[in-house]
């Protein structure tokens, strides 16, 4: 999350406001998580990270780090499938934020990336937190790009779906199962509960 | 130093071409009717806009050339503008607003903020959020927040258009204010003659994406071959100085040239420039050399009796009410021809009444001074 938010906001904005060849590209390399199938999207993940994958095997190399089948691989699994979400969100916020209010920071004498971080992200501020909190939600309910990337390891790659998957696998596992679906849905109705309520507060600050 | 504009472009369905030389500092008012490339003109010289042909220059500087593919952007060309909208930062107060161009200034300015905030009467409204403002109170502190990030040149695109017109009223003496204190450039767009007239020193009269006719406001407003004069609200602009009171007779005498004018009383110190409109329909001129009845340009001239004089003492003046014809006739007169005339009850009196200065209600033509009609014709 930590690193996905920033580079979200980064990529809606290169998509909202710059033209390049290529741009219609980048758009749909973006969304491709959403419309592939999620094994698909762990197993490509796997092909590239995995220790005899291309960015695999240097990270093994030169840092030591072997992500396959981590807490560190169920963490990008699902950043990689949330990662849509998040631009898309705040896309339209960013979208919506007024074109005239820069123009006057500009005639202020407000270079690209000052009227970008003073005048923009506040302004769009709502649209990104609610896309950072609908996107937390999700990463919670990761199930086919995790277990194809990270397995399913109790205690450090298993997601809250593996963990009721794994439940219903063994006998007698169904109360298991109910008290984890309890938790997701508390998480979620928490999530947009969250979501809503920083939506007004920060949309009351900006006036509207 | 001068300001020097040059701005070309064409746009599918309309062409633009002008170019002007204004005197800097002061006040330059782009006039004309909407559609006339006003706008244009004033984005293009912001910089926020780029059209094919473009050349800016105040004073040695030369901010944009497309000859020679100089072109400064907006943030760097020190060129403040405000808004029809005013376009304050929602989620700033009205201090950090302010404070916005300030703080990203390229030069230790002579503006200062407590000048500011001063001259623009904004001292309550510093803690404030900005949708808590009025209309008039964010104009104010946009044209406060332009200056205040120290431009070389403030521009202001229609800021009165947006409010009613007690708001304009009030703001208007602050521009008035801003224009004595700060001996800056100002560029100016307006379709409202009473702002060219009150705020100008040099008049733009565009039409059509093209400069109709530009000079001092002075030459400008009294030319009758232009579009202002067809107005029915035409009026010539005098500069003046003051040449003296005469407190007895209630009366200041105006310097204007080697002519003289009699104004009521105005409480300013003598040798302080004053501006004066007269409406064209209300100037009576006279035939040198005839007897003074065939001599006169006045239509209208009804004998009658004085029936009341009533003294009106805030602007030092009198009406008159006249018995004559069907009924009665005000005239509203100097203290000081009271007492040259001898008016008074019963004394016998002639009215002069221009024609052009009669309004005939219900004569869609003749429409009043506080509801401008269109500059220019529709285009």
């Amino acid at each position: 999350m930590g690193f996905g938010l920033p580079l979200a906001v980064l990529t809606a904005w290169v998509l909202v406001r710059c033209r390049f060849p290529g741009r219609a590209l980048l758009n749909a390399f973006v969304h491709l998580p959403l419309v592939l199938p999620p094994v698909v999207v762990g197993w490509l993940l796997l092909i590239l990270f995995g220790v005899r994958g291309p960015i695999g095997s240097l990270l093994l190399s030169w840092f030591g780090i072997r992500l396959a089948f981590t807490t560190a691989a169920a963490t990008l699994a699902s950043a990689v499938m949330v990662f849509p979400i998040m631009v898309r969100s705040m896309r339209l916020a960013l979208e919506a934020a007024d074109l005239g209010l820069e123009q006057a920071a500009r005639t202020l004498g407000a270079g690209r990336l000052d009227r970008f971080f003073t005048i923009t992200l506040p302004l769009a501020s709502p649209g990104v937190l609610v896309g950072a909190i609908v996107a937390y939600a999700t990463c919670l309910g990761q199930f086919g790009a995790v277990i194809t990337f990270a397995a399913n390891i109790p205690g450090a790659t298993q997601t809250l779906p593996l963990a009721i998957y794994a439940a219903l696998q063994q006998p007698g596992g169904e109360s298991r199962a109910a008290e984890l679906s309890l938790i997701a849905v508390v998480l979620a109705l928490a999530g947009l509960l969250a979501s809503e309520w920083a939506n007004r507060r920060l949309n009351s600050m900006l006036g509207r | 130093m001068s300001l020097d504009v040059s701005i070309g472009h064409r746009f599918p369905s309309f062409e633009i071409a002008v170019a002007f030389s204004a005197p800097a500092p002061g006040i330059t008012v782009l006039f004309g009717a909407s559609g006339a490339g006003k706008s244009t003109v004033i984005t293009a010289v912001a910089g926020l806009l780029r059209p094919q042909h473009c050349r800016v220059r105040i004073g040695p500087e030369v901010l944009a050339d497309t000859n020679n593919g100089t072109w400064t952007a907006p943030e760097n060309r020190r060129v403040g503008m405000v808004f029809q909208d005013a376009r304050l930062f929602p989620h700033l107060s009205v201090a950090d607003n302010l404070r916005y161009g300030l703080r990203r200034a390229k030069v230790r300015g002579r503006i200062d903020f407590a000048e500011v905030v001063d001259l623009l009467g904004i001292e309550p409204l510093l803690g404030r959020r900005t949708h808590a403002l009025s209309g008039g109170e964010r104009q104010r502190v946009a044209i406060g927040r332009a200056l205040l990030a120290q431009p070389r040149l403030l521009l202001m695109d229609e800021p009165l258009a947006s409010l009613d017109a007690p708001r304009k009223a009030e703001i208007l003496p602050y521009l008035i204010r801003l224009k004595a204190r700060l001996d800056l450039p100002v560029l100016y767009v307006t379709h409202a003659l009473d702002e060219l007239v009150q705020l100008a020193d040099y008049a733009v009269l565009l039409a059509e994406g093209r400069v109709q006719a530009a000079g001092p406001v002075e030459e400008i407003a009294a030319r009758a071959d232009l579009p202002l004069a067809g107005r029915a609200d035409a009026a010539a602009v005098l500069a003046c100085t003051i040449a003296g009171h005469e407190p007895e007779r209630q009366l200041t005498r105006l310097a204007w040239g080697d002519a003289v004018l009699w104004v009521v009383q105005i409480d300013r110190p003598v040798g302080a420039k004053v501006r004066l409109r007269i409406p064209a329909r209300e100037v009576i001129l006279a035939r040198a050399g005839l007897p003074l009845a065939d001599s006169l340009s006045v239509h209208n001239v009804v004998s009658g009796v004085v029936r009341a004089v009533a003294p009106r003492p805030p602007r030092h003046t009198a009406m008159v009410e006249v018995t004559a014809g069907g009924g009665s006739l005000l005239a509203h007169v100097t203290p000081d021809a009271v007492q040259r005339l001898g008016l008074a009850p019963n004394v016998p009196v002639a009215a002069l009444i221009k024609s052009m200065a009669i309004e005939v209600i219900g004569d869609t033509d003749d429409t009043d001074d506080t509801e401008a009609p269109p500059a220019y014709p529709e285009r």
